[in-house]
């Protein structure tokens, strides 16, 4: 793993400030090994701790059409010198993810659409994941976008914070937002504020809480199988 | 009464006057003289046969005439992605081929990608396992569009073409429950590869059903592309134009019966479709009757892919359908028997009677499963429906952190207002059926 990278002993919430491009992305703390805790372990690997680090920041240059939709996006949105909308750019895997400030997530949306040298004509996806290891942005929100004339992808992320779940709505940009939005806000809590009729889509209208949420359990009752006793899949032992 | 008492219409009054709750046979308890007019809002669904499953369409209708359609789903809501991150990477695909349960490939192909992007194995993938994947998606895209078009007529009233449908689309479940052991959920893609090689009839077998379905695909054609109901029914209904379909990311045939030639084989292309001889079919009547004449057509082009897949696996025979790396590729050697999938006999007795490191090695990754390292990625593939996207994020544990995915029907769906606000009740029927959407993946 990324041990040897990683600040030892760095816990979610003692000073992570991932929105620095030069700071790792610490998502959470993983301990132990082998799912066991509280027993008589002896294998020592019980004591292990390692933070959970997502891919870092790159810097440009980001290589091959990377580098020029960054820099039609930097420029294109935002006052001039600002670095425009973009917090930190991810490229991982052969994919671009562009972090933005979610004040500008708007505008950033329109011009990626509208400027011909971008063109992304086609919101893919929009969906959300929860992260409450990252103290103060728990909430990311996943747009991807496609552009049809160049057949590009790029992925657009926006994070904010449990306390304030609020973001700006791109339907006006992407029609096609409307149901991921709602989604995001039925399964999250997201409020996309702007959105034409934000109600749950999934779950029942009166439905409490919202399930994809790492705090949401899974549910399920223990099962029994010949005796034996199968838990539910949440309480069964994890390894991970 | 059941005007004053109903708990979703607890009010009689609006600004546009006096609203009345009728649940049928109570038409009479409504004094016709304080109704003005025939302004009815009708709950289409989820209860319909008609829609697909379960999909409620509540509509405002004047008369015979739409006016206003709106869309309700959850119906179907199961709760696969968040079940998902409470199983290992390799138990996913169990849960995602039964979202879409008509074209259960699609499922698994965008989730399996997924994985394997984030474990950097793409190009570790053999060419006969990959090869393997695009005949079973292309023959389940012939029998989920023989399935869109099966239901499609039987919803205006042409069984014949229903009947037909679902005829032809048994003989290809046939092929997949040779191959993978099951008809539908076949969890048959493995991140790294395919579950098992074809038995040692696959080929023939597929082979045998191609040729029976070149026979039969021009009945499809003979029965309706000229009939003249048919064309009364579909023609000019259900119309989105290209600009429309972008907007509300409608991808798939509804797009290219827009004259748009997007297809993900040909322009993002994925396990070597571009080494694959087929044309991306297009229409230029951006309506019901376009959707369905491409969805013929596209039938025709995927029966070219699998016969030019089938050639490809006769030279292959033998090759490894798992990629090289022992410690992702699962251990467990399936074997279709005569009750379905199940464990090889010969695997059992290496485990359980010969060798100890081979048992613990088998035990290690079937229980705990591999670890994923940390990361996101989207990949998306064409699924007879469109673009089918799996956004999977990893933590590097054994488990998805987070999976999602963009379903193809989900997205299409929010086109039926603009389809059929405007249009007869009827209509509605046939610009839902010509959207084809399958409530499974709709709702997950």
């Amino acid at each position: 793993m990324t041990d040897e990278t990683a600040t030892p002993g760095s816990v979610p919430g003692d000073d992570v400030v991932p929105s620095d491009a030069q700071q790792l992305e610490v998502i959470g703390v993983r301990e132990g090994a082998f799912g066991v805790s509280g027993s008589g372990d002896t294998s020592g690997f019980g004591g292990l701790t390692r933070p959970v680090v997502m891919p870092p920041a790159s810097t440009a240059p980001f290589g091959g059409w990377f580098d020029e939709v960054a820099e039609h996006l930097v420029d294109g949105v935002g006052e001039a010198g600002t670095g425009g909308a973009i917090e930190k750019v991810v490229v991982d895997r052969g994919e671009i993810t562009f972090h933005v400030r979610r004040e500008l997530l708007v505008e950033t949306a329109r011009h990626l659409r509208d400027d011909p040298t971008l063109r992304f004509e086609l919101c893919s996806s929009l969906s959300a994941v929860h992260y409450p290891g990252e103290v103060g942005r728990e909430l990311h929100v996943v747009i991807h976008l496609t552009s049809m004339s160049f057949r590009r992808r790029i992925r657009v992320e926006v994070s904010v914070a449990d306390a304030d779940p609020h973001l700006p709505s791109i339907v006006g940009v992407y029609p096609t937002a409307d149901w991921h939005e709602r989604e995001a806000w039925d399964m999250f809590g997201i409020v996309f504020d702007g959105h034409p009729g934000l109600t749950r889509i999934l779950m029942p209208d009166d439905w409490p809480g919202h399930p994809q949420r790492k705090d949401y359990p899974l549910g399920g009752i223990p099962v029994e199988y010949k005796g034996a006793t199968i838990p539910a899949p949440d309480e069964r032992r994890r390894y991970s | 009464m059941t005007t004053t008492n109903d708990p979703y219409a607890g009010t009689t009054e609006s600004a546009d006057g006096p609203v009345f709750t009728v649940t049928g046979q109570d038409w009479d308890t409504i004094d016709p003289s304080l109704a003005d007019g025939d302004h009815i809002v009708v709950n289409m669904g989820p209860q319909h046969p008609s829609t697909h499953g379960v999909l409620r369409l509540v509509l405002e209708i004047d008369g015979e005439s739409v006016t206003d359609a709106r869309a309700g789903i959850g119906y179907l809501h199961t709760g696969i992605e968040k079940n998902m991150e409470y199983r290992t990477w390799t138990q996913g695909v169990t849960f995602c081929t039964r979202m879409d349960y008509v074209a259960p490939f699609s499922n698994e192909a965008a989730y399996v990608a997924a994985v394997e992007r984030l474990l950097q194995i793409e190009d570790q993938v053999p060419q006969r396992a990959q090869d393997i994947r695009i005949l079973m998606l292309e023959l389940n895209r012939i029998s989920s569009h023989l399935v869109c078009i099966a239901t499609g007529g039987m919803e205006i009233g042409a069984l014949t073409v229903m009947t037909c449908g679902f005829r032809d689309r048994e003989l290809i479940l046939d092929c997949f429950e040779a191959i993978s052991g099951l008809r539908m959920n076949h969890a048959y893609f493995r991140p790294g590869g395919v579950a098992l090689d074809l038995p040692d009839d696959g080929l023939q077998r597929v082979r045998d059903t191609v040729a029976v379905l070149r026979k039969r695909l021009p009945e499809y054609a003979a029965l309706c592309n000229a009939n003249p109901i048919f064309k009364r029914r579909l023609k000019g209904v259900g119309h989105l134009e290209l600009s429309g379909c972008l907007a509300l990311g409608l991808t798939g045939p509804v797009l290219r019966a827009t004259g748009y030639d997007w297809d993900l084989r040909r322009t993002q292309p994925y396990w070597g479709y571009d080494t694959y001889d087929f044309d991306v079919v297009t229409w230029d009547e951006p309506d019901a009757y376009g959707r369905f004449r491409v969805r013929l057509d596209e039938m025709w082009e995927s029966l070219r892919i699998v016969e030019q897949c089938l050639a490809r696996l006769a030279d292959s025979q033998g090759e490894p359908t798992m990629v090289a790396d022992r410690k992702i590729a699962w251990p467990s050697q399936l074997s279709v028997g005569a009750d379905g999938q199940g464990n090889s006999a010969e695997h059992i007795a290496h485990i359980m009677g010969e060798s100890m490191e081979a048992l613990i090695h088998h035990f290690k990754l079937v229980t705990e499963g591999f670890r994923v390292p940390p990361g996101q990625v989207y990949t998306a593939v064409e699924s007879p429906r469109g673009e089918i996207g799996c956004h999977a994020v990893s933590d590097g544990g054994t488990r998805p952190y987070r999976v999602h995915f963009r379903d193809p029907s989900f997205v299409n769906l929010q086109g039926t207002s603009i389809m059929s606000e405007g249009s007869m009740i009827s209509d509605v029927i046939v610009a839902v059926a010509s959207i084809d959407p399958v409530m499974g993946g709709v709702d997950r």
